[in-house]
């Protein structure tokens, strides 16, 4: 009878030791449920469980070792990377899929194009009118993601080159949050990831050449690396499980696991 | 004789378990406290240097040291010579890591970055406008450079401080001023408007309604704080925000305005429930006796309704102005959150919970922004603690006054 008690809890561990478990950005929360979702449906065996929480809860857990995978839409920080040293984790790094962010503004606006200098000025605070890129004369009003936000980041390291946010912007919770102000603001700009833009909000054509070449954001540009504004989004995990992770992982890289990454709403690798 | 005991025993042991729940809950609460505290003031051991980075300058640079606003000023192109932070005429030069790709090829930094270092050091000693942020690990004993030192962020600068950049690199900017105040202006806004309301509303039906309408309203009212808070900011975006902006042409809708009104309909409830529960209390003997004496119906309102019921009145307002306070969710969807000083309610404000919601998921654990937030929810602490010690101060002196 203690043998049998033994021996179920022992391949209790066994099994839940099979379990993964995926923690972090909230980007890529819906992406990772739906690869999670098809893969559980092929390999019958294995379990996958999916949490959200923001990149920062992920890398902080793939250092207490409560998640195998840690998924963030930003680059691990440098102090992230000396608390992993610390812990004695050797952590790798795969890129999953891109995300290409537009600059959205109101579907009234007449500007139709802007230059990644101009979005910089805009963005910083020295460009305040819409007049001074040739649109009406009305304010400015500049939408944000919150400070701690992957796309945040993002959009200051790529498009403000690296300069801060004005005092002013004002910052929203969620990307559903910006589209509705922006699409009830006249003078609003904001960014959106390529999958939630819709009629209610117009998507600005950029420039990354001084003006010479403007594309429009779109899934194809997006692919064929035309559009400039693209960032990628990352899972971290440490070598120790790499044997547990691997089918997973190889799954979203497989050709099936990016054709849902499309779906999703964001661009596969190739 | 075995009935007594077996009861006894019972008694006991319920006695035993309301103890042990009491003294739970205060452990517990008391852990909570020492742990947002503790997380919370190490951020004043800190250098606002992003950790594991330093800044380097020309040996020959006679800047030693540099706050973290002139550190932000220079990486956002605002100051771009030294003469300005106390050094020599000569044009500031920036240096980020992801600059070395395009300075030296992959061959010269090496396969391991093991040049990296030697490469860092000549190039600190090349340049004499240079500031470059870089690895503290790419530092080594002979690097030919200067660190920059930069003071550990104080108490006062954190609360006089006027910029929230908690992720900026290289150092990062923790000024708490204009969450405090934006937090101070959308709570007295929903101040204002629902304490009239919510007066006149408990007045009208515990003293005026008939008891038919009383009975189909409050439940209604008290519905009111069953519904997430989450609805309240979704309605609040779709609905006053527009109303707002077209109402008062405004460039932008999403103001202290807003919340306060958002603040205010939650809060509601709250004033209604305790402030109508506490009129009824009045004996119904001052009341007829007032009404003996000839005294009109608002005339006994006015004068013996009120007047008793003063103390619960001030306990429903103070618990209303702790739930506005407290407030996160319909904050952060309708305020706009822009971290300036506001200087009127149809500007854009940010509160401290808002704050703590929606930056509290992406900090590194442990890091300086997430010690800063912490700090934030202490100082949120204090103020509920403050507006709850005020309600417990009241009320003692209104059972002294019943004496």
């Amino acid at each position: 009878m203690k043998r049998v008690i033994i021996s179920v809890i022992v391949l209790a561990f066994a099994i839940n030791s099979q379990a993964q478990r995926i923690k972090g950005s909230d980007t890529m929360l819906p992406l990772s449920q739906k690869e999670a979702e098809t893969f559980m449906k092929n390999n019958s065996s294995n379990k996958v469980t999916v949490t959200g929480g923001g990149s920062g809860v992920g890398i902080a857990a793939l250092i207490d070792g409560t998640t195998d995978l840690a998924q963030a839409s930003r680059k691990l920080k440098m102090d992230e990377k000396i608390k992993l040293q610390e812990a004695g984790v050797t952590y790798k790094e795969v890129i999953a899929a891109y995300d290409a962010l537009a600059v959205v503004v109101n579907p009234e606006n007449k500007v139709g194009q802007l230059t990644r200098e101009q979005l910089e000025g805009i963005f910083i605070g020295k460009i305040k009118n819409w007049k001074e890129v040739g649109g009406d004369d009305a304010k400015i009003i500049v939408y944000s993601r919150e400070t701690s936000s992957g796309t945040y980041e993002f959009f200051k390291e790529h498009v403000m080159n690296k300069k801060n946010f004005a005092n002013d912007v004002l910052s929203m919770p969620a990307t559903g949050a910006i589209i509705q102000s922006v699409s009830q603001t006249k003078g609003a700009i904001g960014y959106v990831g390529l999958a939630y833009i819709d009629k209610s909000i117009k998507a600005l054509k950029v420039s990354y050449d001084k003006g010479k070449t403007f594309i429009a954001p779109s899934m194809e540009t997006a692919k064929n690396k035309t559009y400039p504004v693209v960032r990628p989004l990352y899972y971290y995990y440490s070598s120790k499980v790499e044997a547990k992770v691997k089918s997973y992982l190889d799954f979203v890289l497989s050709t099936e696991g990016q054709k849902i990454v499309e779906q999703v709403g964001y661009v596969p690798l190739k | 004789m075995a009935k007594p005991f077996h009861k006894k025993l019972f008694e006991k042991i319920i006695e035993g378990i309301l103890t042990l729940s009491g003294s739970i809950t205060s452990l517990a609460v008391i852990l909570i406290v020492i742990f947002l505290f503790k997380e919370g003031l190490g951020l004043f051991n800190q250098s606002p240097i992003a950790k594991g980075f330093v800044l380097v300058v020309n040996k020959n640079n006679p800047v030693n040291t540099l706050d973290a606003k002139s550190i932000k000023n220079i990486f956002d192109h605002e100051i771009t010579n030294w003469k300005k932070v106390g050094g020599e005429r000569d044009t500031i030069i920036l240096f980020y890591l992801d600059d070395i790709n395009s300075i030296y090829t992959e061959e010269q930094i090496g396969q391991n970055l093991e040049n990296l270092p030697t490469l860092f050091s000549n190039l600190t000693d090349s340049i004499s406008g240079i500031i470059a942020f870089i690895p503290k690990t790419y530092i080594n004993s002979d690097f030919k450079g200067k660190v920059i030192t930069t003071d550990n962020i104080k108490v006062s600068k954190f609360l006089s401080g006027k910029e929230w950049f908690p992720t900026a690199e290289p150092a990062a900017q923790v000024g708490i001023l204009p969450l405090i105040l934006g937090t101070l202006w959308v709570s007295i806004g929903a101040i204002l408007l629902s304490l009239p309301l919510g007066l006149a509303v408990s007045i009208y039906l515990a003293e005026i309604a008939h008891p038919r309408v009383r009975n189909t309203f409050k439940p209604i009212i008290e519905l009111l704080a069953g519904i997430p808070s989450v609805v309240y900011g979704f309605f609040g975006l779709v609905v006053i925000v527009p109303l707002i902006q077209s109402v008062f042409n405004l460039p932008v809708g999403e103001t202290a305005l807003a919340g306060s009104i958002i603040l205010a309909i939650m809060a509601l409830p709250t004033i209604i429930t305790i402030a109508e529960d506490s009129i009824r209390t009045t004996p119904r003997s001052m009341k007829e006796a007032s009404l003996a004496l000839g005294a009109s119906r608002w005339q006994t309102i006015y004068k013996i309704v009120i007047p008793y019921s003063i103390s619960g009145i001030t306990a429903a307002a103070i618990l209303g102005i702790g739930r506005a306070i407290g407030e996160t969710m319909a904050v952060l969807m309708v305020t706009g959150n822009a971290a300036s000083i506001p200087h009127s309610f149809l500007e854009p404000v940010r509160t401290i919970p808002a704050t703590i919601a929606a930056e509290l998921g992406e900090s590194s654990q442990g890091g300086m922004h997430y010690q800063a937030l912490f700090i934030l929810g202490s100082i949120l602490f204090v103020i509920t603690l403050i507006v709850n010690l005020t309600v417990e101060y009241i009320s003692s002196k209104q059972k002294l006054a019943k004496r």
